[in-house]
């Protein structure tokens, strides 16, 4: 009770420390991380975050007594003060950004501690300890920016976070600069730097929507504080808000990887396993997510926009879900599977299920962190045996052993098909994987089964073909989760080095345990006919949140679906694949699905060739263009032709002109003319200067008479 | 004519007590007959006048029934010509020991003429003006013929004696018509009788006489004719002396007298002035070009500074007159510090007979002395008119009055004057940097420290150029 009594005098003053935390980790890391132990800087930096999340639970316990919420002015700090534009450094404190904060300090403390041990083979590899505080210290920015995008109290504080994640976004994908072998441009060692190249050039695109979006708020009700945005929104045309909402969309497909802007996300897995988790997976994708559900009284306001929400969240579940189907690569799978959820997220919170989708967005970042984590875990795990099998006993030719190659040559630890078998190996992974898969499949009782039963039944009841094609893509979803468990965990190994695979150690397997209890119970937070979540959230979104009745319909329909995608699964992926294998190379199928498929699989398997038509539509005509512009514009016309030949070309004729006849010819006549008449002018002063005081006196009296007869004479 | 009182002498003090040290040092000299003595006993005279003005700052004062002015400006030229005689007494110890001719009567002789040209700033009356300029002047001659035994040292002092004496006559003359027009002599009742005068005709010959006589003095065309003899035959540091002092004290008597006596007459003055102007900016010039020996460069330099210093002239009759005296004052200044130096260089350089004294003994400077040559650059480029020199803000403030005044024509030929300028200048210039040579140079003491001091004074007094021209520009509030 004590510390509910606290509580009741409120720590909303403390909002600042949920910024500051990390900021401290990183100062620490910054000034004396050199002289530290490499532990002692994961430590640190865990610490920092970890402090940051108890600062949002006391949040949270001050917010169960004062329900509203406060926003806190940092320092009284008035930010920018233009004309009629004021913008104070202010902190919003109510149930939505304190919700965000838990679940950004909360998975992001457990990431860290992972990331500690993970990390850790990273610095063994490399030689490089320093590269251990440079991760840390990105790691760290992350939850700073992070926790400036949840708790702005206006847009452009928002939007300072946004950039700020998504600057540390692609630091971190390409933390790893200097590898990357091969790749879709045969480059060596630079297409991790380009896969960072392309998640910020994408998401510039967003960001350019996103600050649009801004500018017509300012124009329209010129404020960017959210209360008196949504004050004056009402009041606004019905195109003025379509516009906003519309260009907001574009910032959200960008940062959540929705349809069209997605293509970022897949290659963004390049960065190190806890990046991905808790970057691109729990927290920085979901920020389109929380912006929509944050200014959902916007979208409120008009009918086609949500809509389109919705469609496109719709579209890009299932379209994501599809691809995920025909992804080999252990994480590249995960990464679709994200975009998939991501696309129910935005689904629901455009619909104006905003507690479904925040809800949602809770859940999977538990099970979708875990799953990376857990995925993570098996890499290393594979690399490990990798790594022993290289410098122990045994040699066989790489080809003769049927691995699956990366695209430089090298053992492709992160290839399922290398994989299989190793539940007996990684008995741990192996479980807290398979929660992780059963939860996102939404089986039931897990966390994923209760909030994805919410968005199918919100969706039935708000919008009946997104329903559709999210309860498709939720079929699509066991389905894949069942072929990723089935190819990485079950039947015999198919490389030497899944034979050799090791578990991990328990400081890198301890934050998996924890993020499974919370998939497993994660829905208790808002289970049907108590409503937790949807009661606490209901006092920011006031009308947004509406208690869903639980659709018995909805649940059983998605969990016969589920099931009957994982017997799918099973049955293709189990006794048949190994049966498969067991063909010659030439009969041997890509996959167990593909002979179903057929050409549908390669659609999957080259991901629809989004890619390639981005790269036709947009980066050919783009190069094209620049190269129109620099070949043909820049240097054929502007710079041969009117630079060199039209002026440089005139001019120098000009030149020559001025100088053959006019100046040797003029010029030079009169300046020798003029040199003679100054010599002759001196010879004849020096011939003056005779040096006879007579002739001296003469000149004075000459000069004397010249001047009075003028002033006389005048 | 009674009625002068202690009080008289007093406000004098400066030029009183400096007359009477050179009368002291007379007899000093003449039973000690210990140059060096008499020499660092000159310095000190110099010295104590120098406090002695020092303390008249602010003194707004006439004496002796308005025949003399102590004022601002009269103070400022005080202590330029001071500062000059102390210069000059640096230039030639060593310079006069070195030539075996050190004689103690040589510094009297300079007391008694810093005397006169401090008088003539401070004169009221035509009479005092009269006296003074011969004052200045007649130490002048002597110095000027003082090497015993040298032909060209003679020559160049009759030749100033004659031709002085000759310029004398018309200033003399000059003040009679005046007092035969306007019945007065001091500058306030000229001034006033002007005023009632109907036919200026015998006003306007006695001042264009003056200005011919002062004219000869400060060598403008064609009244100059003296002054390359004069300089190359005299011993350099007498050169120095009355190339920088004669003017100041030409200049600061001209200029009181003119603005003070003939504001009446200077619509018909004017064209006149104009055309001194650019007759001795031209042949000034043009004649330096063809010049090959550094004596009668600097001459005919020295002329065309006159041209540039007369150039303040033309504005004296407009309500603009403050802003020409302000910068008269601090082209003058800037003449002084940069004139020094480069006669301190040519004193460096300069050997028994006349030699050392080409353009040709310069090169190789560069390579051998660099610190000098340096020195000597710096010289050039202010006597130029370049940044970061004294010269080019003396230059850039004169050319500014000019055009304020609305003689846009006459700054036009000024600069292409200063254009030309740079040529011969520069001509030294490349000597030293550009040409072979093994130049001779004796180190000498208070030599080096003169010319590190015109050195340090021509580029630092640039930098405070702002705080300068106020004080000369305050000196000449109180002028009328």
């Amino acid at each position: 009770m004590l510390l509910r009594e606290a509580a009741a005098t409120n720590y909303f003053n403390l909002v600042p420390w949920v910024v500051f935390f990390p900021v401290l980790g990183i100062l620490i890391n910054l000034l004396v991380g050199g002289r530290l132990r490499e532990k002692m800087i994961g430590v640190i930096a865990s610490l920092a975050v970890a402090a940051s999340f108890a600062v949002a639970v006391l949040l949270a316990l001050s917010l169960n007594d004062q329900h509203a919420g406060t926003i806190i002015a940092f320092m009284n700090l008035e930010w920018i003060s233009i004309g009629d534009l004021h913008i104070d450094w202010a902190f919003r404190v109510d149930t939505l950004s304190v919700t965000m904060m838990l679940a950004v300090s909360g998975v992001g403390t457990l990431i860290h501690i992972y990331a500690i041990a993970y990390m850790h083979a990273d610095v063994r590899h490399h030689q490089d300890p320093t590269r251990y505080r440079r991760f840390f210290v990105f790691f760290n920015l992350f939850i700073v920016m992070m926790m400036i995008l949840v708790s702005a109290d206006n847009y452009l504080m928002l939007f300072v976070g946004w950039e700020g994640v998504g600057l540390c976004s692609y630091l971190l994908i390409g933390f790893w600069y200097d590898k990357g072998k091969g790749g879709a441009n045969h480059l060596d060692g630079i297409s991790n730097a380009l896969a960072g190249k392309k998640a910020f050039i994408t998401n510039r695109i967003g960001d350019f929507g996103f600050l649009i979006a801004t500018f017509l708020m300012f124009g329209a009700f010129g404020s960017l504080q959210f209360d008196t945005v949504f004050t004056k929104a009402p009041f606004a045309s019905q195109g003025t808000i379509l516009a906003i909402t519309l260009f907001m969309l574009l910032g959200v497909a960008g940062k959540s990887a929705q349809l069209p802007l997605y293509v970022w996300l897949p290659d963004a897995m390049a960065g190190p396993t806890p990046v991905s988790a808790l970057i691109h997976a729990a927290t920085m994708v979901t920020a389109g997510v929380y912006l929509v559900a944050r200014s959902h009284e916007l979208y409120a306001l008009s009918s086609q926009a949500q809509n389109i929400v919705a469609l496109v969240g719709g579209l890009t579940a299932l379209f994501a879900a599809t691809i995920a189907v025909g992804q080999f690569d252990i994480k590249k799978l995960l990464a679709y599977s994200t975009i998939s959820q991501l696309g129910f997220m935005v689904a629901a919170v455009g619909m104006g299920a905003i507690v479904a989708g925040i809800f949602h967005l809770v859940t999977h970042a538990f099970f979708k962190a875990l799953l990376f984590l857990s995925a993570g875990s098996v890499i290393q795990g594979v690399e490990a045996g990798h790594h022993a099998m290289e410098h122990g006993s045994i040699k066989e030719s790489k080809h003769k052993r049927g691995e699956h190659l990366n695209e430089g040559g090298e053992f492709d630890a992160q290839d399922m098909r290398n994989m299989g078998g190793l539940s007996r190996r990684m008995p741990v992974t192996f479980v807290v994987y398979l929660v992780g898969a059963l939860a996102l499949a939404g089986i039931f009782p897990l966390a994923g089964f209760w909030s994805k039963d919410e968005i199918l039944a919100e969706a039935l009841h708000l919008h009946p073909a997104v329903f559709v094609l999210l309860i498709i893509a939720a079929f699509f979803t066991a389905f894949y989760m069942t072929r990723q468990i089935w190819m990485i965990f079950f039947s015999k190994p198919r490389s030497r080095p899944a034979e050799y695979a090791r578990e991990n150690s328990l400081l890198l397997t301890l934050p998996l345990i924890l993020l499974a209890v919370l998939s497993v119970f994660g829905g208790a937070l808002n289970l049907p006919f108590w409503h937790t979540l949807t009661h606490w959230l209901d006092y920011t979104l006031a009308e947004g949140a509406k208690v869903g009745s639980f659709n018995y319909l909805v649940a059983g329909l998605s969990t016969v679906l589920a099931l009957a995608a994982i017997a799918l699964g099973i049955f293709l992926y189990g006794k048949r694949y190994q049966a498969q294998a067991k063909l010659p190379a030439a009969q041997r199928p890509v996959d167990p699905v593909q002979p179903y498929l057929r050409g549908a699989f390669t659609g999957i398997q080259h991901k629809w060739w989004i890619d390639e038509f981005y790269d036709w539509l947009i980066l050919r005509r783009y190069v094209a263009l620049s190269r129109f512009l620099s070949y043909r514009f820049e240097e054929r016309f502007w710079h041969d032709w009117l630079h060199d030949n039209a002026i440089a070309g005139s001019f120098r004729q000009t030149a020559h002109f001025l100088a053959q006849p006019v100046d040797l010819g003029i010029i030079d006549g009169i300046a020798n003319g003029l040199g003679t008449i100054s010599q002759r002018f001196a010879s004849w002063i020096r011939r003056a200067q005779n040096g006879f005081v007579r002739s001296y006196a003469t000149w004075v009296l000459a000069g004397m008479v010249i001047i009075l007869g003028y002033l006389i004479l005048r | 004519m009674s009625g002068y009182g202690i009080e008289d002498l007093v406000y004098i003090l400066p030029i009183v007590f400096l007359l009477v040290w050179a009368l002291v040092l007379v007899l000093v000299e003449a039973f000690t007959k210990r140059p060096d003595v008499t020499m660092l006993l000159a310095a000190f005279g110099l010295l104590a006048a120098v406090t002695l003005s020092v303390i008249q700052f602010g003194t707004e004062a006439t004496a002796f029934k308005e025949m003399l002015t102590v004022d601002g400006y009269a103070v400022f030229v005080y202590m330029l010509v001071l500062a000059s005689g102390l210069l000059s007494l640096g230039l030639a110890y060593d310079y006069n020991r070195r030539m075996g001719w050190a004689r103690g009567e040589y510094y009297i002789l300079m007391l008694f003429s810093i005397a006169g040209a401090m008088l003539m700033a401070s004169a009221a009356n035509l009479i005092v003006v009269f006296l003074a300029l011969e004052l200045l002047s007649i130490p002048l001659y002597v110095m000027a013929a003082f090497v015993p035994n040298d032909a060209s040292s003679e020559e160049a002092g009759l030749k100033y004696f004659l031709l002085g004496a000759f310029a004398g006559g018309f200033v003399l003359y000059g003040v009679a018509l005046i007092y035969g027009a306007t019945g007065a002599t001091n500058l306030m009742d000229v001034v006033a009788a002007a005023l009632g005068t109907n036919s200026p005709v015998m006003l306007l010959t006695g001042a264009a006489l003056i200005l011919v006589g002062l004219g000869f003095k400060v060598a403008l065309v064609p009244f100059h004719m003296w002054t390359p003899d004069v300089y190359q035959g005299a011993p350099t540091p007498v050169t120095a002396y009355m190339a920088v002092v004669a003017k100041a004290g030409g200049f600061a008597a001209l200029f009181r007298v003119f603005i003070a006596a003939f504001p009446s007459v200077s619509a018909d003055l004017t064209p006149v002035i104009a055309t001194l102007v650019v007759l001795t900016l031209v042949v000034g010039n043009v004649a330096a070009l063809a010049q090959k020996n550094i004596k009668r460069m600097l001459a005919y330099s020295s002329i065309s500074h006159a041209g540039f210093l007369m150039m303040a002239f033309v504005t004296y009759g407009s309500a603009l007159y403050a802003d020409a005296v302000t910068s008269l004052l601090f082209y003058l200044l800037a003449f002084t510090v940069t004139s020094f130096g480069s006669w301190a260089v040519v004193i460096a350089l300069e050997k028994a007979e006349g030699k050392g004294l080409d353009f040709e003994d310069y090169a190789g400077l560069g390579k051998k002395y660099p610190m000098l040559s340096a020195a000597m650059l710096v010289f050039l480029l202010s006597f130029a008119g370049v940044p970061p020199t004294l010269g080019f803000a003396g230059k850039f403030f004169l050319f500014r009055t000019v055009l304020e005044a609305g003689y846009a024509w006459l700054a036009i030929v000024g600069v292409i004057m200063s254009l030309v300028s740079a040529f011969y200048y520069l001509r030294v210039v490349r000597f030293m940097y550009f040409e072979q040579g093994d130049p001779e140079v004796r180190s000498e003491p208070v030599l080096n420290l003169v010319t590190a001091i015109t050195v340090v004074g021509t580029i630092f007094l640039f930098l405070f150029s702002g705080p300068l021209l106020a004080w000369a520009s305050e000196a000449v509030l109180a002028l009328i």
